[in-house]
């Protein structure tokens, strides 16, 4: 009992003890950090490109012979880019070179002119100059993706066609533009005309379903549980039994998807109604959790004065203590929200891994999802799509952000302190 | 609250406005992931080129679409399955109980599978028989007997191979390409030993067991269904060779090249010409009780057998597709469009 004033070598021990693990969280925080930058970083070095396009401008011959002016409709309009092609590479005489220089343009052509006709019925009897969409090849020598130092068997374009596109950027007739139809299409196979749009809007309407079903289920189930259920074995076993689903991997949910709104209903395969409901099933029980956590959280002081006044007790959850829970029932909802917007497992089952094209505009219709497109898109044979797959990524990141931007401000909006 | 409110009223007012009917307008088809690209492409030609709607292609695997394919007759269920190889007389039986009993078959192209290395290493020319070898789990020790794979090296199994270590890249067992694998490559290099060959008479189990089983000695290593991964690990290990479709060694030809098989080379024409050994046929099939239920399968049928799309200079074979021959192509769309029955 001598030594409790002059330090003793063990609160040495003690204080170094501390800065060592303080040392150990900055650490720890610094990894992460360093995984995020990196993982960040590749997918935007990856992406970036997928926001850029490469268009030619072709001059084609819209002269009576190619196209009839009574029935402009019935024109073969691959046809006359083709030959417009012909027309400026005049040297492409074999039918290797002359399938090479229609590489050069996307498999859009077309159609592209089809629509370049229809805005301008003006142009029909001359010639005109259309900017075509340039096709992925194409488009990566634009954007210097192609290493040209490299012995010609060895990249993707022979000397042949580069010599071609610089030929055609010597003349202006090249230009890069924002990638806007990315944000305007739907899938393609073709990597310079694939477009996230589809993607997106089965996203959001999967989600909208998904919300709709489990966030006021969530919350009554919550509160009957937290506030109102008589304490018993009967309740307990249903506690431990959300408890258990939470942890439930969410292809189980896809299965019972499948069997249960598909086979048994005969709701429409690969719609968003589908994959919303499975998606809620699975998000159900991580709100519920959630949402009982922050009902406990509650001081009780807040519920017994609010009796003490006489308020009914539906009057007392509902007036006081639930409008207090709702910030820490938000977070929750975000955090089941996000999961189901990352899930492809259960969309498996029910079909909603799939080529889609057309945008979606009713929970009814064929759709599927970011995380869906970026698996699809990884999986692709063409070069073109490892950037398109960044860019969804990118894309997909956004998507959740947003959604977390509008919970912190739905929670500073409903936050109450003490 | 209120914004929950007006969201779900409005999702629920959307549902049930179209809700009546489930009705489907537009083609839905399943299957092969292999076919995927080219119907995919098919596919989105056809939604521009006509009034329809694009048809919704899914990616379940061979199996899994002739599954789905078989499982009735009614809107609810696909119309189309694609199939990296032909229909088993196990699933036509399956369809049959199921009411599907009208389908047409069409076979729309080949595809050849590629053993291919970076081409930061030098070409092999690897035989059949000398590819199994490298790859069975139990390889023969003489006359009818067998032993555990020893090779570890290439050289090992012959002088003429590369003095390097034995690593494969290749799909799972759940992938069509590594039951083509098996079937054309592993079995085609079993039975050049003539005991086998023999054996395939007398005890078919045994045969089987010895020609299809894969070492799983860390040798052959399953890639998962990601061809694009497997040519990433290419470019990271010289060494190892990959086992994929034609159409990414296409897609990759500046970086990764091809083995020459039994002296062929996997080129677009000797993979046509029926010259490559390890090629196989690509199919589709089509439900003939929805054409005419479903709008659009008879357009979309006209569509896929048009030389713009499966001929030899369609867009389907710039897609990697290996076109069939032209009288093959010519009596395929006569008995496609004449909707003829499959027949075993």
């Amino acid at each position: 009992m001598t030594d409790l004033i002059s330090p003793s070598s063990q609160l040495k021990g003690r204080k170094s003890a501390e800065t060592r693990f303080q040392w150990y969280g900055r650490g720890a925080i610094f990894v992460s950090l360093l995984f995020l930058v990196v993982m960040v970083g590749s997918i935007l070095t990856k992406g970036v490109g997928a926001f850029g396009t490469t268009n030619v401008a072709i001059e084609v011959d819209l002269g009576p012979d190619a196209i009839d002016p009574a029935n402009p409709a019935d024109a073969r309009f691959e046809k006359i880019v083709k030959d417009a092609l012909k027309t400026q590479f005049p040297e492409a005489k074999k039918r290797k070179d002359r399938r090479m220089i229609y590489g050069l343009l996307s498999n859009d052509m077309g159609f592209e002119l089809e629509r370049f006709v229809e805005a301008n019925p003006e142009a029909i009897g001359g010639t005109a100059t259309v900017w075509f969409r340039a096709s992925d090849d194409f488009d990566a020598v634009a954007k210097g993706a192609v290493d040209r130092s490299l012995p010609e068997d060895e990249r993707r374009m022979s000397d042949k066609e580069i010599a071609w596109i610089d030929q055609l950027t010597e003349q202006g007739a090249v230009e890069r533009t924002f990638n806007w139809s990315f944000f305007t299409n739907g899938d393609s196979r073709e990597p310079e005309l694939a477009g996230i749009l589809s993607a997106l809007m089965g996203s959001a309407l999967t989600l909208l379903v998904c919300f709709c079903i489990s966030f006021p289920v969530a919350i009554l189930a919550a509160i009957y549980l937290e506030e109102f259920a008589p304490k018993n074995r009967f309740s307990d076993l249903i506690e431990v039994n959300i408890n258990n689903l939470a942890a439930v991997p969410s292809i189980v949910f896809g299965l019972l998807g499948l069997s249960m709104f598909l086979n048994t209903f005969g709701m429409p395969r690969s719609s968003p109604l589908v994959g919303g409901l499975v998606l809620s099933l699975m998000t159900l029980p991580t709100i519920i959790i959630a949402a009982r956590a922050s009902l406990r959280a509650v001081p009780p002081s807040i519920r017994e004065a609010a009796l003490g006044m006489g308020a009914s007790p539906v009057q007392a959850t509902f007036h006081h203590v639930a409008p207090l829970a709702l910030p820490g029932i938000l977070t929750g909802t975000i955090v089941g929200m996000a999961q189901a917007l990352g899930e492809t497992a259960p969309l498996l089952m029910i079909g909603m891994v799939a080529f889609i094209v057309d945008v979606p505009d009713s929970i009814l219709e064929p759709a599927t999802a970011l995380p869906v497109q970026i698996f699809l898109w990884a999986d692709a044979p063409e070069r073109a799509f490892v950037e398109k797959t960044s860019a969804a990524i990118i894309v997909l990141l956004l998507f959740l952000v947003t959604m977390n931007i509008i919970a912190i401000l739905l929670r500073r909006k409903f936050e109450k302190r003490f | 609250m209120m914004f929950t409110k007006t969201l779900c009223v409005t999702a629920l007012a959307l549902a049930t406005a179209a809700a009546p009917s489930f009705a489907r307008d537009q083609i839905t088809i399943v299957g092969s992931s292999t076919v995927f690209p080219f119907s995919t492409t098919v596919a989105e030609r056809f939604g521009k080129s006509t009034d329809f709607k694009t048809p919704v292609v899914e990616s379940t695997g061979s199996g899994g679409g002739l599954k789905l394919f078989c499982s009735g007759v009614g809107t609810g269920h696909p119309d189309i399955t694609n199939a990296s190889r032909r229909i088993k007389e196990s699933e036509v039986a399956l369809c049959a109980s199921n009411g599907v009993t009208d389908i047409v078959e069409a076979k729309i192209g080949y595809d050849g599978i590629v053993l291919a290395n970076s081409k930061k290493s030098a070409q092999m020319d690897i035989s059949l028989g000398d590819l199994f070898m490298a790859l069975a789990k139990d390889v023969p020790a003489g006359e009818g007997e067998t032993k555990p794979n020893p090779y570890t090296m290439w050289n090992e199994i012959n002088p003429d191979l590369p003095a390097v270590k034995i690593e494969v890249l290749g799909p799972p067992p759940t992938s069509g390409t590594r039951d083509a694998f098996i079937e054309l490559a592993m079995e085609g290099g079993c039975k050049t030993v003539d005991w086998i060959k023999a054996m395939k008479k007398t005890d078919k189990n045994a045969y089987k067991t010895l020609c299809h089983t894969i070492r799983e000695d860390g040798k052959y290593v399953e890639a998962g269904e990601n061809d694009n991964l497997i040519v990433q690990k290419l470019n990271a290990n010289p060494n190892a060779f990959g086992i994929f479709g034609y159409s990414f060694l296409e897609q990759n030809s500046d970086s990764v090249q091809g083995s020459m098989i039994n002296g062929v080379e996997a080129d677009f024409d000797l993979i046509a010409e029926g010259e490559y050994p390890v090629s196989r046929s690509l199919y589709f099939y089509v439900k003939k009780a929805h054409i005419g239920v479903v709008p659009g399968i008879e357009e979309f049928l006209s569509e896929f057998t048009s030389e713009d799309a499966w001929g030899e200079e369609g867009y389907l074979a710039d897609k990697g597709l290996i076109p069939l021959t032209d009288e093959e192509r010519e009596e395929g769309a006569k008995s496609i469009m004449g909707l003829m029955n499959l027949s075993m």
